[in-house]
Order: C-alpha cells, then structure tokens, then sequence
C-alpha cells in the first residue's frame, strides 16, 4: 500500500508526498491540524491539509524570515512574533543573547502542544526564559500595543483561514502603531507564481506601502511550497534592508546557519522581472 | 429552554420540495426556465440545486394565498415557535408585513397612534390606507442625536386626545435597538380598545433569547411583523406576520393577498421554514453567542477610546424601556467623524460592510452568522480609523431628530395636486413626498409635513456627508414636490 500527502496547489496543480505514516490528527477549534513522517522530508505539519513545515526544508524559510531583520538592526531587543506555533521562528530568534524580550501570538494552542510532542526541531527554544507565548487572535494583540517592539515578525498561514485577518489593511496599520520609530515588520509574503497566491502577494505589499515609508520584498527557494519560490516582506520606519544591513558585525555573532549568510541578505531582495512589475503595478 | 406545542424538528415545505425533486416531475406549468434547464448562465450562477426548486405552487406545495397543506402546517409551526396564534409567511419583505398590520387595524380617516422615526414602509402604508397618523414624539438623546422609544405617559396623553385611535403603533426594537415599555402600551391600549402593532423588523431574535428584550407577542401586542431575514438567517426579503388570538386571520390573509404576490418564491418560503426550526431548537444556544460577541466588541470599542458604543446603561425606565444588546451601535462623533463617514471609510478602505452610518452613528449587526475572527476585524478597523482620521469635532452637526409638524394626512398630501421647487428655497411649503436616508429609510419629510429651514439644512448637511438620500421624484434631491399648484 503506497499513502501520499497531497495538497492542491491550485485547481489544476497537485503535489504530493509518499508518507510513511500519520502521526497525529486532529481537529482544533480553527483548523484542521495533521503531523505525517515521510523519507524525502521527514516529518511535516498540514493545517487545513496546507504544508507548514517539514524537517528538511524548514531551515530555509526560518533563516530568512528572522535573521534578514537581524542583519539589518542587530540592536533588536524587543520581537513580537505572530503566529509561528511550529517554534522554528523562534528558535532562531533565541540565538540572539541581545533580544531581551519576545511575545509570540498563536491563535491555536493545539498547534504548539502538537508539536512539542512531534515536532521538537522546531519547538526546541519556546521554554526560553525571554519567550512568552499568548494564545490570542494577533489582530487583538497588536491592537492594544503602542510604540513597543523594535520588530514584528508576522509567521501566519495563508490569507484563507484562520490567518485572514494577518492579511488585512488594519492588522498592518495596527503593527505600524505597536512598533516604536525604528520598528521593522517582516511577514510571510506568499507567492508570485499562481494566480490566487500572487493576488494575496500583491494585496498585502500594497496595504503594507501606505504605511510604511520603507517597503521591500525578499525572496527564497523553499521546495515544499506552491512553486517553490516564496517572498517575504521587509518594511520599517528607518532601516533600508539593504543600505543599512551591517554585514560585518552579523558575522561577528559567529551564528551558523545553512541558507542564510550577508551574500544571500542582499541577493535576496534583487527580484525577477515579472514580480517587480506585479508588486507595482 | 422554551417548550414548544409542536415538534419543532419538522419542516413540512422542506420536505415537500425534497419530495418534489425526488419525483422528477415534467414541468409544463412556469417558472418558464423549466428547473433551470432553460438558463444555464442563472443556473450556474446560483447552482442548479437551487434553480431545480425554484417553482411555483401547485397542489403538493400547497399556495400561500391559500394554505391547506404544507404552507399551513410550516406557518403553524412557526406560530408555534415564537409563541404567537397565527404566522404568516411573507414573500415582500417585512414592508408588506407592516403595511398589513396598518391596512388591517384602520380604513380611510382612522387613526393610528406612533412614533414619528418608524421605517418608511409604515407611513407608506397611510398613503395606502388614508389613516391619520397621530404622532407621538420619541425621546431623544441629545448627545447621541438619535430618537428613542416613547414613553407610556406620552402615549397616555395621545390616547387621551385621541380616543378613537384604532391602534398604536410600536417599533420594537428601533434600528439602534432601543424598546418602549410594551407590556403598559399593550395594557393601556387595550383598555381603551385600540389594537397594538409591533414593527419588529430588527426583533426576530427576541423570542428566542434570555437577555433579550420581551418579544411583541409575548407582551401581548395584537400583531407584529418580524423580519427573518435580518436577524433569524433566511433569506432576504423573507418575513414573518404574527397575529395573536384577537385578530381574525382570514381577514389578515385577504389585506395581504392585497399586495402580496401570487407567485410566491419557494426559495424564499423554504427559507423561512428552515430557518424557523434552527431557530426553535437551536436559537437560544445562538442568541447566547451573539450576544456574547456583541458584549464583547462593545467593550474593546469603548477601550479604543472616543468611539461609544453604547448598551444598556442608556434605560431609563421610559424612553429606553430595554436595549438589544446584539446591536453593536457606534457613537462616532467625538472621533470628529460622522457615522456615515466611518461607514464609507470601513467600506472602502477595510472591506467590512456595516448596516449604517447616520450622522452621529455606526450600527453594526452581529448575528448568527458572525465569527469571532471577523469581529475582531471591525474593532481593529475603528481603531485605525480613529488613529488615523480623528479630527476635531467642530462644525458637526448635532440634533437628528427634527418633529414634524403634519398639515395634511400623508394619502391627502400624497394624492394633491404638487408642484416641484428647488429644495433650498422649500422653506414653510408643505411636502408632498417622502425624504429619507436610506437606510435606516426613517424619513426626515413625509407627505403632509411642513418643510423648515432647520429640515433643509439637515438634508444638505446629510447629502455632504454622503448619505444616500432618496424618497423623492427628483433622484439628486435637488428638487422637492410641495403640496398646491401644478407643474
Ligand atoms: C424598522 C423597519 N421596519 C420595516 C422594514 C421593512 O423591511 P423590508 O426591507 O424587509 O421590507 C425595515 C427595513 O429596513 C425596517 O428597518
């Protein structure tokens, strides 16, 4: 008997995973939640059948989502992380001895026990003594918070679903309040490649530039999502990712990581031709 | 938990359509799209599932100007579950509903006591009718700039001087959610005679909830027209017509076969029944969620700071007798903004949809249907649009309710010979027509009131702001019919 995980890219666009076993399932308040093992990436989590993270790829996507901000400010001490219940977000931000502090808001608790129990690569770092962990709606949060975060690191899963409102015109004005005069916001930014991901990618680029006088978008390879290609965001108040990235001093902090180094930091941001004239048009 | 006379579990149309469909009946009769075979764009559309019901009545789905069968026995038990003697379904929105209510209790010259700030559809049902309106004034709030409910000593006084009234008209809620005292209505009313209608429009909840306010019927109104499609999940345009013991109900069926469509909708009819039984087994476990949003949202509205969204702090035993706390109102006025400025701005630039905005308010409908994602959508959208497009509050307008000074019957000024002049120099004419902003549809002229320079400086103010303004022939507003002469 051959089992495959198979998430539907699009209507038209399958793929798929040759699993080993399931090993966890449930049914959560918001979602469905789904932790399987396989050879090719080891274990991997499914929300609503939608691939998070597995094992061997996630490096990628957690590099690149916290340490592109890092490089570009090091002097970061405040970090509110939405989302992010697998923990890989917050491994890497852990690594930091300078981060004094970091909020993580995950809608779903079931989420973080999950993988504490199956997913321990990731959620090796959420015991932190400087971690605390809010299972709350994330446009609540940032609602009452002003001025207090040098960065928000907005880890969500895709604008259908519980992850909505992580997409929405207010959720990034209500950042742009809870981040003090250097604050930098960097958010999941979806794919250029289909049609339905590209729309979500252009929408919240949009909504982020009326707020933010800095607004940059970054890309990675990460193989286990749609097309394979996928950005991230980059806004802020003062830091320019790339002018103001101190590629000197990153190195300095001798952390070892296999995606991220300063050559990748600034390449990242360089986009092909039909994403630039998608983000402005 | 409501106990119930009948099983509540029943839906005799759904079941009859089920039926229906599962014998593969040949149609020879209209609609002529033949179960959506002849539009395929329409069936696509709304889904062929839909289209394959959409019929009309025949002998197995009984008639609603005619009920023997199944429409009889779903009305039955919805009469049952909100408690009342009789339902009726109603296809023409809860306006065909109220105009029967007030067709039933007064002929031509009768009179009928109510609120000046009821919906459009009950004034339009005096022009249909010839009754004379006795108009009793709603208090005011001052600060909020919205008409309450009336006070029982008012209406006293009005039954006093007018001791004929055939009946007195309440809204029940208003569209802000606020109740009179209906039980001393009921009870006055009918020691003197005069029948109670409820407008019960944005009240279909009522009867099935515990910190709800008391339903009409349950108060012992005489009739009362509920709105299902606002508050209960049908569909829209579906209503309700609820009688109690008092009314004879082979007479109300006739005043509604007056207006009322032959061909009713079975979507629409199908809805109601559907609804009905969610509403009877599961209602209360709803109403308890919604109003627990509603709690909710209110309380992180007032957090924000400037925005009011007001509860049940505002009864004061007359004016406001109860408040329906599912209804999420927004003062937005110390904010610099007005409500239907707040209303654009969430539309356009945040992509939420509330009921309506009027010059000081938001009002916002939280139902059954609401999720606590989206709700924490609309408290973060106010949160922008305080933080950033609060202004001062100078130069905003501050007194909504204007009382009317009626001249003539609404029918008799209707029906006058009128001439059109343009609406800034109406001063002191008698308007000939109706001028609203819709929604809510409460009109600020009717047909037979004096216009004043106060009435017209509303009107142009409410344009500027961006309410629709709507009622009158000319569809800019620019002119105005006034009773006497001809064009
Ligand atoms: C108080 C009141 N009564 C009656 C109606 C008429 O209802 P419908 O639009 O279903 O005809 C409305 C509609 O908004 C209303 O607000």
């Amino acid at each position: 008997m051959e089992l495959w995980f198979t998430e539907q890219h699009t209507p038209d666009v399958r793929f798929s995973i040759r699993v080993g076993r399931q090993l966890f399932s449930a049914k959560s308040k918001f979602q469905a939640i789904d932790i399987f093992e396989s050879d090719e990436f080891g274990r991997f989590l499914t929300l609503d059948g939608v691939m998070m993270l597995t094992e061997k790829d996630e490096f990628i996507y957690h590099d690149m989502i916290v340490h592109v901000p890092m490089a570009t400010n090091p002097d970061i001490k405040n970090v509110m992380v939405i989302g992010a219940g697998d923990g890989g977000t917050i491994r890497e931000l852990v690594r930091y001895p300078s981060i004094e502090r970091i909020d993580m808001i995950e809608i779903d608790e079931a989420v973080v026990t999950a993988c504490r129990e199956y997913l321990p690569q990731t959620t090796c770092s959420l015991d932190d003594k400087r971690v605390r962990i809010h299972y709350e709606d994330g446009l609540k949060f940032v609602r009452s918070r002003h001025s207090a975060y040098d960065l928000i690191i907005v880890d969500s899963t895709d604008p259908f679903g519980p992850g909505e409102g992580l997409f929405t015109k207010e959720f990034y004005g209500n950042c742009y309040k809870a981040l003090t005069g250097d604050g930098i916001l960097v958010n999941q930014h979806e794919s250029p490649y289909y049609e339905e991901d590209a729309r979500a990618m252009c929408q919240a680029h949009h909504r982020i530039r009326d707020f933010f006088d800095i607004c940059r978008v970054y890309q990675a390879h990460i193989p286990t999502y749609p097309s394979g290609h996928w950005l991230f965001g980059f806004a802020s108040k003062k830091y320019d990712p790339v002018r103001d990235l101190d590629a000197e001093r990153w190195r300095s902090l001798g952390l070892k990581t296999r995606y991220y180094n300063t050559d990748i930091h600034k390449g990242s941001f360089a986009l092909p031709t039909y994403v630039l004239e998608k983000l402005n048009a | 938990m409501r106990t119930y006379r009948l099983p509540q579990e029943e839906t005799p149309l759904l079941d009859a359509l089920g039926q229906y469909r599962r014998n593969r009946i040949v149609p020879f009769d209209v609609p002529g799209h033949k179960q959506g075979r002849g539009n395929a764009e329409l069936a696509h559309f709304l889904g062929r599932e839909c289209l394959a019901v959409d019929v009309n009545s025949m002998k197995p789905l009984d008639n609603l100007g005619h009920p023997t069968s199944v429409i009889k026995r779903a009305q039955q038990l919805a009469a049952d579950a909100f408690g009342a003697e009789h339902a009726f379904f109603i296809v023409n929105g809860t306006t065909a509903a109220v105009q029967a209510m007030i067709l039933y209790a007064c002929k031509s010259g009768e009179k009928i006591i109510m609120p000046r700030n009821v919906h459009t559809s009950a004034i339009n049902a005096l022009v249909l009718s010839g009754a004379t309106p006795v108009y009793v004034n709603p208090g005011v709030d001052r600060r909020l700039g919205i008409a309450l409910g009336m006070s029982v000593s008012d209406i006293r006084r009005a039954m006093d001087e007018h001791p004929d009234a055939k009946a007195v008209f309440v809204n029940n809620p208003t569209y802000y959610g606020i109740c009179s005292d209906l039980k001393a209505i009921v009870a006055l009313a009918h020691s003197r005679n005069m029948l109670v209608l409820a407008d019960e429009a944005h009240g279909t909840h009522f009867s099935f909830g515990g910190a709800l306010p008391d339903s009409a019927i349950s108060c012992g109104a005489d009739m009362a027209a509920v709105s299902m499609h606002k508050t209960g999940g049908s569909l829209t345009q579906s209503s309700l017509l609820l009688t109690s013991g008092s009314i004879n109900a082979g007479y109300v069926r006739q005043i509604l076969s007056l207006t009322q469509t032959t061909s009713a909708s079975y979507l629409l009819l199908s809805s109601l029944d559907i609804s009905r039984r969610n509403l009877a087994l599961h209602g209360s476990a709803i109403f308890e969620r919604v109003t627990d949003i509603a709690e909710y949202a209110r309380a992180e509205v007032n957090k924000i700071g400037g925005l009011y969204a007001y509860g049940r702090e505002l009864i004061n035993g007359a004016t406001v007798f109860d408040f329906d706390i599912t209804k999420l109102s927004v003062f937005t006025r110390d904010i610099g903004l007005a409500g239907i400025e707040v209303y654009d701005i969430l539309r356009d630039e945040y992509g939420i949809q509330t009921e309506f905005g009027d010059l000081g308010n938001l009002l916002a409908i939280i139902s059954v249907g609401d999720s606590d994602q989206n709700i924490e959508r609309l408290i973060s959208s106010l949160s922008e649009v305080k933080r950033r497009y609060m202004r001062d509050r100078a130069g905003m307008f501050d007194h909504d309710y204007i009382s009317p000074i009626v001249e003539l019957t609404p029918k008799k000024a209707f029906y006058s010979d009128k001439r059109s002049v343009p609406t800034k120099a109406s001063d002191g004419m008698i308007c000939g027509e109706f001028v609203m902003c819709y929604p809510p549809g409460i009109p600020i002229l009717a047909p037979g009131e004096r216009i004043t320079a106060e009435i017209i400086d509303y009107i142009r103010y409410a344009k500027d702001k961006g309410c629709l303004v709507t009622g009158t022939e000319d569809i800019t507003t620019q002119h105005i019919k006034v009773v006497g002469g001809n064009d």
